[in-house]
């Protein structure tokens, strides 16, 4: 693991070129949510208007559906969900200038290669340890679809948020990389 | 015959759910102390002492340790000898879920119709439950939040009884392997073995109830648990599939009579959110 990189929303192909998996990243500046539902509408309505409800160049997705807010908190328990479910979506959103995504587990081929056809970078979070993470997003607006509750867009604002380079633009993946070097059995 | 009251059931269920979403089982916690000293890789021991952290604040701040509460599975045994009065326990169960959600700040995650608008229920019922009639006066409901993510890698197989333990081994740990950083590891894995189709995997979710570290009454069974465990910390998915040799906490079994023609096996696995607790009302 190399050391922690810092970077800011919205991001740029130079920064992109910086990021290789297994890095340690710090995400500051705003950054949009969603999963599972929001990514079907979101197409639907790009196949229908050609516009998408916010303006994705350079932007970051979040994958991610937060408990509500508990009085006092900004936003409640916020960690990714399982990035591979948006998989069918990611490569439009990518081509249409997206730059990066967050989420837990493995990406399918064709996101990976959309990834260095684009110049993206899929980002992973710890699963599950959202109550500690969501201590380092700082300001939440909704953004659209907000019938779909858990699921609506919105923009979050993170502060230093923690997550690893996951899938590069040279091909690079932290979970496999990271899992041959333990695998003493092979099924 | 004992009565207990529709209210009573209510409040227990409701307190119940907000328990689990919050505070981690002290097995559980425990079998990731212990991983922390055995796990080879560092960015494992780094996570396993994130998972130690979330534990803590989620339990300090009264908060759902994962943002996904989980669909609500409940196992329940009705004493023979005890009558519920002011309303039916299925409806006090959903009730103190639909509480539980609203004032313990859960999310709402569950869509009504699978297939078409998958309108979400709003308030995360109707809950999954299990009943079964047991003897004596009292009503015992187990709980347990079960996350999408481990839910979705979960499998299910009708293997033939040719393919005997070798078979079920090999089902079990590429269940495992497939699972990998899709399903939060450190997993527990819950196997259910013999039954039917649909039984073995009822069987695979009961098993996620006996606390960790319990073995099977059967020898032969506890050695198979024991087996995979150790198997399955050498597939090299580690804590969150980073790679390491924390794989799974535990491996358990459950095994049923089953047709002369089949050996079904399921295997359901937990994510590191190990949230299920009971109580005996």
């Amino acid at each position: 693991m190399s050391n922690v990189k810092v970077i800011t929303t919205p991001l740029t192909d130079e920064v992109i070129e910086t990021l290789r998996a297994g890095d340690r990243v710090l995400i500051t500046g705003w950054v949009y949510t969603a999963r599972d539902a929001a990514h079907k509408r979101m197409l639907e309505d790009y196949e229908k208007t050609g516009n998408l409800p916010f303006d994705i160049k350079g932007q970051v997705i979040y994958y991610v559906g937060p408990t509500p807010a508990k009085p006092g908190q900004v936003i409640g328990s916020a960690g990714p969900t399982t990035a591979y479910r948006m998989d069918k979506y990611t490569p439009k959103l990518l081509e249409l200038g997206l730059k990066g995504t967050i989420g837990k587990g493995w990406r399918g081929p064709e996101v990976k290669e959309a990834l260095k056809k684009y110049k993206a970078v899929y980002f992973a979070a710890y699963g599950g340890t959202a109550a500690l993470l969501s201590k380092h997003i700082t300001k939440v607006e909704m953004v659209a679809y907000e019938d779909l509750g858990p699921e609506a867009i919105r923009k979050l604002y993170f502060q230093d948020f923690p997550v690893i380079v996951a899938n590069d633009i040279y091909g690079g993946d932290v979970f496999e990389e990271g899992q041959k070097k333990y695998r003493k059995l092979v099924i | 015959m004992r009565e207990i009251h529709f209210d009573e059931i209510v409040e227990k269920v409701k307190n119940l759910v907000m328990d689990a979403e919050y505070k981690l089982p002290q097995d559980f916690i425990q079998a990731i102390k212990v991983s922390v000293n055995k796990e080879e890789s560092d960015i494992g021991r780094e996570i396993l002492q994130e998972i130690l952290k979330n534990a803590e604040v989620a339990e300090k701040e009264q908060v759902a340790y994962c943002q996904d509460t989980g669909y609500p599975v409940f196992f329940v045994e009705v004493g023979q000898d005890v009558r519920v009065v002011g309303g039916s326990l299925k409806d006090a169960i959903n009730e103190g879920v639909r509480r539980a959600t609203k004032e313990g700040y859960l999310r709402a995650s569950l869509a009504y119709d699978p297939l078409f608008d998958r309108k979400n229920t709003g308030d995360n019922t109707p809950a999954l439950i299990y009943f079964d009639i047991v003897e004596g006066d009292k009503i015992k409901i187990k709980f347990a939040a079960k996350g999408g993510g481990s839910e979705n890698q979960s499998k299910q197989a009708m293997l033939k009884p040719a393919d005997g333990l070798e078979g079920v081994k090999k089902f079990v740990l590429q269940t495992i392997a497939n699972a990998g950083p899709n399903a939060c590891p450190p997993f527990t894995v819950g196997v259910g073995i013999g039954g039917t189709f649909d039984y073995s995997a009822v069987l695979a979710k009961k098993a996620l109830f006996r606390p960790i570290g319990e073995r099977h009454p059967d020898p032969r069974i506890a050695a198979l648990e024991e087996e995979l465990l150790n198997l399955a910390n050498q597939l090299g998915v580690g804590p969150l599939g980073f790679g390491g040799t924390t794989t799974a906490v535990d491996v358990k079994i459950e095994i049923a009579p089953c047709h002369i023609a089949s050996l079904p096996v399921a295997v359901n696995i937990q994510c590191h959110a190990a949230r299920h607790k009971e109580i005996e009302i």
